[in-house]
């Protein structure tokens, strides 16, 4: 078969099984985009701005584990795409990033539309490839595939040169079958030797914590994760990122752990004598100061990336591979030997949880007066029964949402955890929407973050993708403002947003429909109306109490021991 | 510590600038990088001096190894090794001071490649400590110019770094 540049670029993503090409047409791709044009299994989806093409492609990997794809063209172009590129980086994300360039002979030129993308690309990404050459095409999209979804994941930038799809060089084309690069060759099994160095330290184990994190998700790993926290009856706490790998009902289930995390949870993990690190990072938002982390802990840690290894925590017994198999391979022996574990200290270590648990650290003040974003939350989670997807951006609205949705099942907790992008929360829902028509999909918002990405409401609109966006409107970058409460003597600089829009009318004008809710008892009824639409966008406009705080806290630079409460919860403690 | 870490790198466009771009973004020091082919046209050897504590060059090894262009490296401290290094020094040399400056190249077995009535170029190896003490040997007025390699390591016996 002959192909032109271009062609080869659409025939390795249908080759590949892509489904959808989330992007943004230009000069530099103009090519492709005349390929993609002439086919019909790749679908474009045309974004509004290019970080969204991103953030879709983003979400829709997160959803599916399957590599999100994003098409861009050169200079401005790639450089609206990099927020969303370092947002998949930083958690990990299998994607694949198609940027145009300008034509090989015009590069380093300061021609038009031209950036070094390679350059601004490099250290946010797994890896890039810039194609000099139509013949390298196919296997360097083979390889961007290969590395993107491969060992710990990543995002991978192919940058095109325009000569490079000229429609008038054609060549015979063939996908390669696989590649083989001696240059990258991921772990493929954890170490036996380790893994029972590991066991041995589990069955002596007198106050374990199993802390795991995002490479849970990402690896696949819920189910191995589940029978192993089951077989030790250990308890076990997630990360921001890891949350759902582990059903949040379960009673073993500590709640999330670190800044905001639980008083279970982080005094579990102060007072732990054997940490089961899993697919987590020992990110500072989890640790805390450093020297107070885990004092008596003696730490292990399942990680498919080497350099994850005793990182920011030295570790004493790593296991270097994919948490999937590692996990299996321990749920076996746990219970092969379920006889030797200590039970009477577990069963003791369980006691003293349920005292911590008893604190109730995530209660807050119901009001009849203004809807509380826990409320808020909680009443999304019982219209949904539990089972929406959820994306969310950046603030307090995605604590609350991290705090008072219990994710069940993984894959459906989709947020920016790494790099913390305000703006991710509804581009990311459209990918998860097209990966996933009929499920329910919300987007927990702010109103500053979704003035960040408002623009898609139109692509929305475009290929009807009926979302729901829950925005928890409190009139302030809130979660600033709690900063600036706490550690700023209420100094609240720029962290009130004046001048907001109608958001209902902004709906209605991009053909969707809005809701303004302000009652916390009309708030039920508004959620059921909103997701009783099946096929309209409906957007939220939710009133909630501009001062509210996300609890418990511990301040950045403090031990887990060192949260602090709600005032409310406070005040009752010192009375008790 | 001072280390010296030999990487085999496939030899493509950009290799370097992510090793040296690794080294700024994680804020790792930097003495000295090298880099040139090999007799495989497909692959560069890179020589790279750092200093850190014993949990830092564990990161920077273990970096260097997660980026994709790296097919092979190794801790060359680790082992017994040989380090050289290649300088070539401009230094004035004027009546009284010629017979001078030649002895000292003599004794630090350098040899003169360039003469003038008034200069000399010295080329000089051997390990870098070495060569700080020639430049301290001769009076700083002297040196007009300085230019270094950084260093080459390579480990001791029969084993190579190969593929
Ligand atoms: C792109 C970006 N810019 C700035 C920030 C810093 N930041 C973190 S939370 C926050 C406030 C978010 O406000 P809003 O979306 O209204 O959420 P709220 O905290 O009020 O729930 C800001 C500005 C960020 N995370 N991302
Ligand atoms: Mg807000």
């Amino acid at each position: 078969m002959e192909l032109n540049g271009a062609e080869i670029v659409v025939q390795c993503l249908r080759d590949e099984g892509v489904e959808y090409v989330f992007g943004y047409p230009g000069g530099a791709v103009l090519h492709i985009y005349d390929a993609l044009f002439q086919q019909q299994e790749v679908h474009h989806i045309l974004v509004r701005h290019e970080q969204a093409a991103t953030h879709a492609a983003d979400g829709y990997a997160r959803a599916t584990g399957k590599p999100g794809v994003a098409l861009v063209t050169s200079g401005p172009g790639a450089t609206n795409a990099v927020t969303g590129i370092a947002t998949a980086y930083m958690d990990s994300i299998p994607m694949v990033v198609l940027t145009g360039q300008v034509a090989t002979p015009f590069i380093g030129s300061d021609a038009f539309q031209e950036v070094d993308t390679v350059g601004i690309t490099r250290p946010c990404v797994k890896h890039n490839f810039l194609i000099k050459d139509v013949r390298d095409i196919a296997e360097t999209i083979k390889k961007a595939f290969y590395i993107a979804t491969s060992g710990r994941p990543g995002p991978v930038v192919v940058d095109i040169p325009k000569d490079v799809t000229d429609p008038a060089i054609r060549i015979p084309y063939e996908y390669p079958k696989k590649v083989e690069m001696r240059s990258y060759n991921p772990v493929t099994k954890g170490h036996s030797g380790q893994i029972k160095k590991a066991m041995e330290l589990i069955l002596k184990a007198e106050r374990p914590v199993f802390y795991t994190g995002g490479g849970v998700v990402t690896g696949d790993a819920s189910k191995p994760l589940i029978d192993l926290v089951r077989e030790t009856g250990f308890p076990i706490t997630s990360t921001l990122m890891g949350l759902g790998a582990f059903p949040a009902s379960d009673k073993q289930f500590l709640g999330m752990l670190g800044m905001h995390g639980t008083y279970e949870a982080n005094m579990a993990m102060h007072e732990t004598d054997v940490l089961i690190a899993v697919g987590s990072r020992f990110d500072d938002r989890v640790t805390g100061k450093i020297a107070l982390f885990c004092p008596n802990a003696t730490i292990i840690h399942i990680d498919i990336d080497p350099s994850s290894i005793s990182k920011n925590v030295r570790v004493d017994v790593p296991i270097v591979g994919p948490v999937k198999q590692v996990l299996r391979d321990m749920a076996k022996l746990a219970q092969e030997h379920k006889a030797d574990i200590n039970t009477t200290a577990i069963k003791h270590w369980w006691e003293r949880i349920e005292k911590w648990r008893a604190v109730d650290c995530l209660r807050y003040d119901r009001s009849a007066e203004v809807i509380k974003p826990q409320y808020a939350v909680e009443m999304l989670h019982k219209v949904t029964k539990g089972d929406a997807y959820i994306t969310s951006d950046v603030g307090q609205h995605q604590m609350f949402a991290a705090q008072f949705y219990p994710f069940e099942k993984p894959r459906r907790w989709i947020n920016s955890g790494g790099l913390g992008t305000m703006g991710f929360g509804l581009p990311s829902a459209m990918g998860v929407k097209f990966a996933y028509p009929k499920a329910d999909v919300a987007v927990v918002t702010g109103e500053g973050s979704i003035q960040m990405c408002i623009q898609e409401l139109a692509t929305c609109k475009q290929y009807e993708l009926p979302l729901k966006i829950v925005l928890l409107n409190n009139g302030y970058l809130g979660m600033v403002r709690q900063w600036q409460e706490f550690f700023y003597s209420g100094r609240y600089s720029h962290s009130y947003v004046d001048s907001l829009p109608d958001f209902v009318k902004l709906a209605e004008s991009f053909g969707h429909v809005g809701m303004h809710v302000t009652r916390p008892g009309d708030l039920e009824a508004a959620y059921e109306e909103a997701f009783a639409m099946k096929d309209r966008l409906v957007f939220m406009d939710i009133k909630i109490d501009p001062e509210e705080n996300v609890y418990p806290m511990i301040e950045a630079g403090k031990g887990h021991h060192e949260m602090y409460m709600s005032p409310q919860l406070s005040a009752e403690r010192e009375l008790a | 510590m001072r280390h010296i870490i030999s990487l085999l790198m496939e030899n493509e466009a950009g290799a370097l600038s992510r090793v040296a771009g690794l080294f700024s973004a994680r804020g790792y020091n930097i003495e000295s990088l090298t880099v040139a082919p090999t007799e495989d046209p497909t692959l560069s050897r890179m020589t790279l001096v750092t200093r850190g504590s014993d949990a830092v060059i564990e990161q920077i090894t273990k970096q260097l190894n997660k980026l994709i262009d790296v097919v092979k490296l190794v801790d060359l401290s680790e082992g017994k090794h040989i380090e050289r290094e290649l300088m070539l020094i401009k230094v004035r040399a004027e009546k009284t001071y010629r017979d001078e400056v030649k002895r000292l190249a003599d004794i630090f077995r350098g040899n003169i490649i360039d003469v003038t009535d008034t200069s000399f170029i010295i080329e000089m190896t051997g390990d870098c400590d070495k060569l700080d003490a020639f430049i301290k040997a001769i009076h700083p007025d002297m040196v007009v110019e300085v230019v270094r390699s950084g260093a080459l390591g390579i480990a001791r016996g029969d084993k190579g770094l190969n593929l």
